[in-house]
């Protein structure tokens, strides 16, 4: 479980993240939900010890985030952000071989090798796996990239806008993946969010954030309600139900 | 590429190096050789030949590691002011220490070419402004000021003649006695070879390096250290070679990828290859003077490198 406790985050004397606590449970799907600028972003920066946070503590299954080693942290917990998808001359293969880093620092075993061509068959990506990464779309880019994390074979999966950039198809496959990782391997998977149908679909959890703020937490069911989306987003939703999943109409 | 093509042209222009110069020796004597011929051969050619390759390796490797690091294909020790810090240095320690060894020069050209790549980095750190091209030009303007600096400086105490030949490499100068400073960058290049999955990994960005639990800025240090002693012995030996550290890691990269463990061992070849090839080209030409190594290699250098840019406007 992550345990996040009045965590604060400010950037030139603003405040980003106020006093946030949150709770994330093991084995599910959590999503982040809100407007720009609302700091999902910054907080799971912050679970994932990329950027350091101002107050407040940080635990992950009851260790202080702040007090774990770098590399031991890189098994519990992995992180993919949208800024780590530059242009670089690796092949797929190479890309996912690095998830293995942290346990190898580099001289793959016949383990690691198993665990990167297995998380390579996960995410179907055998035909491409010898190609250069700049030669992908970015639907295959981003599956590359969860492969990575797969065999970097972390507890908590964490990834911000892992839809960013896609059409539906590669994202309906994406969140199908990330829903295996969950169920399937029992992975707990956090998300930072944009299409709230998205979240609605796939998602355990969702944490309503605005202002740097938590809204509303709860399940799926107690966030996706008019009166929640309309508090955070200002806008109109209605909520229709379509073969049992809660579908939002905002488009007024 | 294979690389057997490079270990066979590699070892052929070696042994050519060998046998090039006013003193005629040929490969058929190497059995009868005459005392002054093996005088020539170990005096002369041979610190020669070890030099050209411990420069050429040398100063590929560095580019290519800064290349990896600030993941820009433009940066090399030519385009970021490496070179011309280092210079700086080594006339900072003729001035400040003039009677001082080698050893001492060494150590204040390593300084200040290692404050020069760090300046570098914080100005790149600044630069909102990310274009592929234009980071090299901040660097080479960067390079620029030093180098007048060091100018101004060199006129001022009367080094300029000294300066200047620090400006343009050459190894004609390369005799016993004043090359083995360059078996410095051997264990440095045997320590790029260890952190060559580091370096890899730092060079896909500092959230990337992070979540896979390294260091990064520690990586980045042990990176630039490893850039700015090789540079500051070379510049200090032989003199600056311009655009080596540019072209061949990115020839290289073309065909290996950016995986370092991969590009490493080409990259250390095909830059001992190519600056044989222009030495061997500088000594025949106008055989029996020869042209120093930094004009070749700078004419074909940056023939290559304009190619290199056209080539690119053409992929966008």
């Amino acid at each position: 479980m992550v345990d996040v406790k009045h965590v604060s985050k400010g950037y030139n004397k603003k405040n980003v993240i106020t006093d946030v606590s949150v709770k994330i449970a093991k084995g599910k799907i959590t999503s982040f939900i809100g407007p720009n600028g609302a700091g999902k972003s910054t907080l799971l920066s912050m679970i994932s010890r990329l950027i350091a946070k101002d107050e407040g503590e940080i635990y992950i299954d009851g260790m202080d985030l702040t007090r774990c080693k770098n590399n031991d942290l890189a098994k519990k917990i992995s992180i993919l952000k949208q800024s780590n998808h530059i242009n670089v001359r690796l092949t797929v293969k190479e890309l996912v071989s690095f998830g293995r880093f942290p346990y190898s620092q580099g001289r793959l075993t016949k383990e690691d090798r198993r665990l990167v061509n297995e998380a390579i068959r996960y995410m179907e990506l055998e035909d491409i796996q010898h190609k250069y990464l700049d030669q992908l779309s970015g639907g295959q880019k981003q599956r590359a990239y969860i492969a990575m994390v797969i065999a970097q074979d972390t507890e908590y999966v964490l990834l911000d806008e892992p839809l960013n950039n896609l059409d539906m198809k590669h994202s309906v496959q994406i969140m199908k993946t990330l829903r295996r990782l969950a169920d399937e391997l029992g992975k707990t998977v956090v998300i930072v969010i944009h299409d709230i149908n998205f979240a609605s679909c796939y998602s355990d959890y969702i944490v309503a954030m605005k202002d740097g703020k938590v809204i509303k937490e709860g399940t799926t069911d107690e966030i996706i309600t008019p009166t929640v989306l309309n508090e955070v987003y200002d806008i109109d939703f209605k909520i229709e139900e379509i073969n049992r999943e809660k579908i939002c109409v905002f488009y007024s | 590429m294979k690389l057997i093509y490079l270990v066979i042209s590699f070892i052929v222009l070696a042994i050519t190096s060998l046998f090039i110069g006013v003193q005629n020796i040929s490969p058929l004597d190497l059995f009868q050789l005459t005392e002054e011929q093996i005088h020539v051969l170990l005096v002369s050619r041979v610190p020669r030949l070890l030099s050209i390759i411990l420069a050429g390796v040398g100063m590929s490797i560095c580019g290519l590691i800064m290349q990896q690091l600030t993941r820009n294909k433009f940066v090399s020790p030519t385009t970021a002011g490496t070179e011309d810090s280092a210079r700086f240095g080594i006339l900072v320690s003729m001035m400040l220490f003039s009677g001082a060894g080698q050893f001492v020069r060494v150590l204040v050209a390593f300084f200040f070419a290692l404050l020069g790549s760090f300046i570098f980095m914080k100005l790149l750190d600044k630069i909102k402004y990310k274009d592929a091209i234009f980071i090299p030009l901040v660097g080479m303007m960067f390079g620029s000021i030093v180098g007048s600096i060091t100018t101004f400086f060199a006129y001022k105490e009367d080094l300029i003649q000294n300066m200047s030949s620090w400006l343009q490499g050459n190894f004609s100068m390369m005799i016993q006695g004043r090359y083995e400073l360059l078996y410095i960058s051997i264990p440095l290049i045997v320590i790029a070879y260890l952190y060559a999955n580091k370096f890899t990994i730092a060079g896909m960005g500092e959230e990337f390096a992070v979540n896979l639990g390294l260091n990064h800025k520690q990586i980045m240090n042990i990176g630039l250290m490893i850039v700015a002693l090789i540079t500051a012995i070379v510049v200090l030996t032989v003199g600056m070679i311009p655009f080596l550290g540019l072209i061949i890691p990115n020839i290289v990269t073309m065909y290996r990828g950016d995986h370092l463990q991969k590009s490493l061992s080409h990259t250390a070849l095909l830059g001992a290859v190519f600056v044989l090839a222009c030495d061997i080209l500088g000594r025949v030409v106008i055989y029996p003077y020869e042209v120093p190594i930094g004009l070749t290699v700078g004419v074909i250098g940056s023939g290559i490198f304009l190619y290199m840019i056209m080539r690119r406007k053409a992929y966008e």
